[in-house]
C-alpha cells in the first residue's frame, strides 16, 4: 500500500519529486509480470488473482487482461480486503471496511495471487495471508507487485516485482493508477516534507 | 465516528450509510468457512439487559463473537440487581472489569444515557423503555435497502402501538435521516399527538390503514403489546386485528413489489396473520438474520479504531 500521508500532487514546497515509471513504463512493466507469471505457472492454470484494494484491485485486472491477450487463458480475479486484519486498527480512528469479492470458483486448492502496488513494511501481505486463511485454503499463495521499496518489518519477499526503488524511510512511494487517480505513474516523493 | 449509539438521532445520512455499507461486508463472512474475524480480538463486550430478551442478545453476542470480542452476558435475574444494587453501581463495576462497550437494555427510557455519563467504554442503546432502539432500525434500514435497493424516496407505513414502541420511534428518526417518507398507522389511542412534528417533519400520520396500503413501498407491522391489552387504548384484539391486522386480503392490496417487516416476537393472528408472515413478501426472518451482519458492523465502528 502506498503511505497516505503522501501528497497528492506536488506542490512548490516539495522540492524533490522523482518519476520512477512514467505512463509507458508502468504499461511494459505490467506486460512483463503477465509474462513472468504465465511462464512460472507454466500457463496460469488454476490460477486466480486477488488485488488489494486500493490500487491492487485495478492491477490485478489489468494483470489478467494482459494474460488473456498473451495466451488466451481467463484467470478469475478477486478483491481482497484486508482491513479487518490489520495489526494497527487500534492505532488509527476506525477504517472503513471495502469489499472483499472471491471468483466464482473460490480459491479452495487454487494458487492465489495477491497483487499490490507497494511492497514496504510487508504488514499488509501478513494481514491478507491471514484473511486468506479465514476464507479457504488455497494450494500456493504468491505474491505480484509493482514497486518494491525495501525496509521489510517481517520475513515477507514477492515473487515478482515490477521495479525494485531503493529508499531511505523518510521517502514516500506514489502510485498512481489510470483507474484510480486519472493517470498512471509511480513517482517517489522526497523526504524533506514528511 | 460516533463514541455511543444511544438513539437514531445519533446518526446522520453519512454516518448511517457507512454502517450500513459496513453491514454488508460483515454479512459475507457468514458464508465464509471461518465465520470470524479478529477486529475486535481482546476487547471486551459487555451485555447488560434488565429486560427480557431473546433475539437482540443473542444477536449481540453472535456479532461481538464473530469480530473475536469477548462477551460477557449479564442478565438482572440472578444478578446483584436482585439484591437492589442501582445502575450506577453495576456499570461502575463494569467499568472496574476493563468492559469496551456495554450493550444495554433498560426498562427505564434514557437509562443508556445515563450509563453512558459513568463508563468509559461506548454504550450501545439494545432497547430502552418505550424510548429507541436505534439498532433495530438499522437492521430495518438495512433489509429495506437490500430488498428494494435504495432508502431515498421510500414511503414506509409504520402500523399499531406506535406509543409504547421504541422500534418505532428510532425508526422514524432514522428513516427521516435517510430520505425515506414514513406514515404512523394506528388508533388514536396508540399514536401520541404530535408525535410526528417532534421526532421528524415530514413524518405523516393516518388511523386508516387501508387508506395508505396501495402507496406504500414498506409496511412495518408493530407489536401489540398483549400486556397492555387491558389498559383500554382499544376495545378488544378483535376489533384491534379487523382494523390494524395485515391479512391476506390487506396484502394484496399493497403494491407489486412493497415488503412486509416485523420486528418480532410477532402476535400471529392479532397484527399480523400466519398467511402474510411466511408470505415472500415477510422479511421477517431476514431482518433477524441481517440483525447481527449491522451489530457487527455497529461494534466495529464503535471499538475497531481510537477513537478516543
Amino acid at each position: 500500500m502506498a503511505l497516505p500521508s503522501a501528497a497528492r500532487s506536488p506542490s512548490p514546497r516539495q522540492p524533490s519529486v522523482k518519476v520512477i515509471l512514467t505512463n509507458a513504463d508502468v504499461q511494459r512493466v505490467v506486460d512483463r509480470i503477465a509474462h513472468q507469471i504465465l511462464e512460472k505457472t507454466q500457463g496460469a492454470a488454476d490460477t486466480v488473482l486477488l488485488g488489494i484494494p486500493t490500487r491492487g484491485a485495478p492491477l490485478a485486472h489489468r494483470l489478467a487482461a494482459r494474460i488473456s491477450a498473451f495466451e488466451g487463458v481467463a484467470v478469475p480475479v478477486g478483491v481482497l480486503d484486508i482491513t479487518l486484519y490489520r495489526d494497527d486498527l487500534r492505532r488509527h480512528a476506525t477504517r472503513a471496511v471495502g469489499p472483499t469479492q472471491l471468483p466464482p470458483g473460490g480459491i479452495d486448492g487454487r494458487r492465489v495471487i495477491l497483487v499490490d502496488d507497494v511492497l514496504f513494511s510487508g504488514r499488509t501481505v501478513r494481514a491478507a495471508l491471514d484473511a486468506l486463511g479465514d476464507l479457504g485454503r488455497p494450494a500456493s499463495v504468491q505474491l505480484a507487485v509493482l514497486v518494491d521499496r525495501g525496509h521489510r518489518q517481517l520475513p515477507i519477499r514477492a515473487d515478482y516485482v515490477g521495479k525494485n526503488i531503493p529508499t531511505a524511510l523518510a521517502e514516500n512511494v506514489k502510485v498512481t493508477l489510470a483507474e484510480t487517480d486519472g493517470t498512471d505513474e509511480v513517482r517517489l516523493h522526497g523526504g524533506t516534507t514528511s | 465516528m460516533i463514541r455511543h449509539l444511544l438513539s437514531g438521532a445519533d446518526l446522520d445520512a453519512g454516518t448511517a450509510t457507512e454502517i450500513l455499507d459496513t453491514a454488508a461486508e460483515m454479512a459475507a463472512v457468514a458464508g465464509r468457512e471461518v465465520k470470524k474475524l479478529p477486529a475486535l480480538r481482546g476487547r471486551t463486550v459487555v451485555n447488560l439487559f434488565y429486560e427480557d430478551s431473546t433475539r437482540t442478545r443473542i444477536s449481540f453476542e453472535a456479532a461481538a463473537k464473530r469480530l473475536s470480542a469477548d462477551v460477557i452476558n449479564f442478565s438482572a435475574k440472578g444478578s446483584s440487581v436482585a439484591k437492589g444494587e442501582s445502575l450506577k453501581d453495576t456499570a461502575l463495576t463494569l467499568q472496574a472489569m476493563g468492559a469496551d462497550a456495554v450493550v444495554v437494555r433498560h426498562s427505564a427510557s434514557g437509562a443508556p444515557h445515563r450509563l453512558a455519563d459513568w463508563v468509559d467504554g461506548s454504550v450501545v442503546n439494545a432497547g430502552d423503555g418505550t424510548h429507541e432502539h436505534p439498532t433495530q432500525a438499522l437492521l430495518d434500514a438495512y433489509t429495506m435497502r437490500s430488498r428494494l435497493g435504495r432508502l431515498a424516496g421510500l414511503s414506509v407505513a409504520v402500523v399499531g402501538d406506535v406509543l409504547h414502541s421504541r422500534v418505532a420511534r428510532s425508526n422514524v428518526l432514522l428513516l427521516s435521516t435517510l430520505g425515506a417518507k414514513v406514515t404512523l398507522v394506528g388508533p388514536p389511542t396508540l399514536i401520541p399527538v404530535d408525535i410526528a412534528a417532534a421526532l421528524a417533519p415530514g413524518t405523516a400520520v393516518c388511523y386508516d390503514l387501508d387508506a395508505v396500503l396501495p402507496s406504500v413501498d414498506v409496511v412495518m407491522m408493530l407489536r401489540v403489546q398483549r400486556e397492555r391489552m387491558n389498559d383500554s387504548y382499544f376495545p378488544s384484539a378483535r376489533e384491534y386485528a379487523r382494523r390494524y391486522g395485515l391479512d391476506g386480503a390487506r396484502m394484496r392490496r399493497l403494491p407489486e413489489h412493497a415488503i412486509v417487516m416485523h420486528p418480532g416476537p410477532m402476535n400471529r393472528g392479532m397484527e399480523i396473520t400466519p398467511e402474510v408472515a411466511d408470505s415472500p413478501r415477510s422479511t421477517i426472518v431476514e431482518q433477524v438474520a441481517n440483525g447481527v451482519s449491522v451489530r457487527m458492523a455497529v461494534l466495529y465502528l464503535l471499538l475497531g479504531g481510537n477513537n478516543r
